[in-house]
């Protein structure tokens, strides 16, 4: 690992829900975990483990409950307001009312760049995910995938150092998900960015990432890391390394684990 | 949004048939029900006629009269249309209704106006403030339970006391009747946008005034025409019941008066007036339509 300064730091993390009310609910408890810039770092895990919680702490979307969450050295409300990071949801959620390069421009007009230069970065993105001919396009006029991979050159638009995605591909089917992991990993090796990816797919999370973080549910804990040593650029043959197997067997045998442990699940 | 689209949703004609056919063919479904109607009215007329006005069978009276003083024929209610209002006077009784419903459509349509802008304000407002949103609610609701002849004539009354124009009395009317959906339904569209929306603008640190602008206005437009659609026929009740109390001769409110007074007489002018009075209903909302089909496209019409 590098001396540089983390990319997210989580210090003694906890989240509970409800907190006043009969329906609490304990998210996360004592979380620490530490990413490095340019890492990409999967969080898998049973639902209810409080992945997406966990995301969305670093995206200041939720404020914890104790401890702190750093991103990028500044507590994370201030990394927010200094549009640090990118954000990609299940849902592509772009809007329907603006054009593809439109949805792209969105967070530079929140941002206040001027017409030309953002319509040029909106090209640019859409370049990056070979989707340039779809610029006037309406997002009902797109499939599913590409509307995921519009989501995407939204959320580099802006050229944040991190990128957050919360089971971005979890609703597209098996091929159209192959490809835009493939894209993905491009896009990681191309920009440099960390990237923080939720998912509840054990190949998915091995075949993008540097680590995996495997989280168990009730409450939410961080139960393991596991190193994906894989040789980079990674790619088709990727998935019939050998070691993709027994990367893929460890993750499985670390939420196995956890099963043991909470017999409820 | 869902999210496996297929890539073509536009409405495409039937292969094989122009683009023009569906207009065709919705304009069409259209003169059918109308031709059902009178159909209905004509042959519940001619069952009264054929039993003396009894139900078949039974020594009931049917539940409307079908005679010729409650139910005029469709004919006699379009050629009254082509006389003279009143004998001796030159023009006939469908210029007189096109007036008075022009009149009448000022009045609605500044009704309209206000009551829309009045509406629409409270929604923003109350999507950024759930205290006042819980605090006036109740009354905007309650503003609607109260009969509206019961409120007409104090608008009147105030009106004349603070030295407004007849007109502008109904206006306000009017626009008590417009100002309700148009709330309910901005609130509604504003809050349209699901979390994830509002999430991103969160994340791109957009400000009250960005979200507004950026994503809850745009998504709630749709709303904003459903709203809209039904202000303006109610707009036009608001006018008509407004001109009632404020004496205003000139519009479709006097011309019922009227013709309800000679309504034992002569009932089909009664009839006339009233469809002209649903004509400059259906007109002003058809005319939104058109506003809509120009701001949304299909994709996004609530229909």
């Amino acid at each position: 690992m590098s001396t540089a300064q983390p990319a997210v730091t989580f210090r003694s993390v906890s989240k509970v829900f409800n907190e006043r009310a009969r329906d609490r609910v304990k998210a996360l408890d004592d979380i620490n975990l530490e990413i490095q810039p340019g890492e990409f770092i999967s969080l898998i895990g049973p639902s209810g483990c409080g992945k997406s919680t966990l995301l969305r702490l670093v995206g200041d979307l939720i404020a914890p409950s104790a401890g702190t969450v750093l991103v990028n050295g500044k507590p994370a409300p201030q990394a927010r307001l200094n549009r640090e990071y990118g954000m990609v949801f299940q849902q592509a959620t772009l809007y329907d009312w603006r054009t593809i390069s439109h949805n792209v421009q969105l967070p530079l007009e929140v941002l206040g760049w001027p017409a030309a230069k953002r319509e040029a970065r909106a090209r640019e993105m859409l370049r990056l995910v070979q989707l340039e001919e779809f610029a006037r396009h309406y997002p009902w006029q797109l499939s599913g995938g590409m509307q995921q991979r519009v989501a995407i050159a939204r959320a580099l638009a802006f050229e944040p150092s991190i990128l957050l995605m919360d089971e971005p591909f979890g609703a597209l089917d098996e091929m159209t998900r192959e490809r835009l992991q493939l894209e993905v990993l491009r896009l990681w090796s191309q920009t440099g960015k960390t990237v923080i990816f939720v998912t509840h797919s054990i190949p998915e999370a091995v075949f993008l990432s540097t680590r995996v973080v495997v989280m168990s549910a009730r409450p939410g804990r961080i139960s393991g890391v596991v190193e994906i040593d894989l040789p980079q650029p990674r790619g088709f043959e990727t998935r019939e390394h050998p070691r993709f197997f027994e990367k893929i067997t460890e993750v499985r045998e670390r939420l196995r684990q956890d099963e043991v442990r909470t017999p409820s699940a | 949004m869902t999210v496996a689209q297929p890539l073509e949703t536009q409405p495409t004609a039937v292969p094989g048939l122009p683009g023009w056919w569906p207009a065709v063919r919705r304009a069409g479904s259209v003169l059918l029900i109308l031709l059902v109607l009178v159909g209905a009215w004509e042959g519940y007329k001619a069952l009264g006629a054929a039993t003396g006005g009894l139900i078949p069978f039974t020594a009931l009276p049917l539940p409307v009269r079908a005679d010729d003083k409650s139910m005029p024929h469709v004919w006699t209610i379009v050629g009254v249309l082509f006389q003279p209002a009143r004998r001796g006077a030159e023009q006939l009784l469908w210029q007189i209704l096109l007036e008075a419903a022009l009149f009448t459509w000022r009045e609605a349509l500044a009704g309209f106006v206000v009551g829309s802008l009045v509406g629409f304000l409270l929604g923003v407002v109350f999507v950024h403030s759930p205290l006042l949103e819980r605090g006036l609610m109740p009354y905007v609701v309650a503003s609607q339970t109260v009969p509206l002849l019961a409120i007409a004539p104090m608008v009147v009354i105030w009106g004349s006391r603070l030295g407004w124009p007849a007109w502008a009395s109904v206006t306000i009317i009017s626009a008590y009747l417009t100002f309700f959906p148009v709330a309910i339904n901005t609130l509604r569209g504003l809050n349209s946008p699901e979390p994830t929306a509002l999430e991103l603008m969160r994340s791109y640190a957009a400000t009250r005034r960005q979200i507004l602008w950026k994503l809850r206005l745009p998504a709630a437009l749709p709303y904003l025409f459903t709203a809209l659609k039904i202000s303006a026929s109610v707009s036009v009740i608001g006018a008509i019941v407004g001109e009632l109390p404020s004496g205003i001769p000139d519009g479709l409110g006097r011309a019922l008066l009227t013709f309800s007074y000679y309504y034992i007489t002569g009932p089909e002018k009664l009839y006339a007036a009233i469809l002209f009075s649903a004509l400059l209903g259906l007109t002003f909302v058809v005319l939104v339509m058109l506003v809509e089909r120009l701001v949304l496209p299909a994709q996004r019409r609530l229909e």
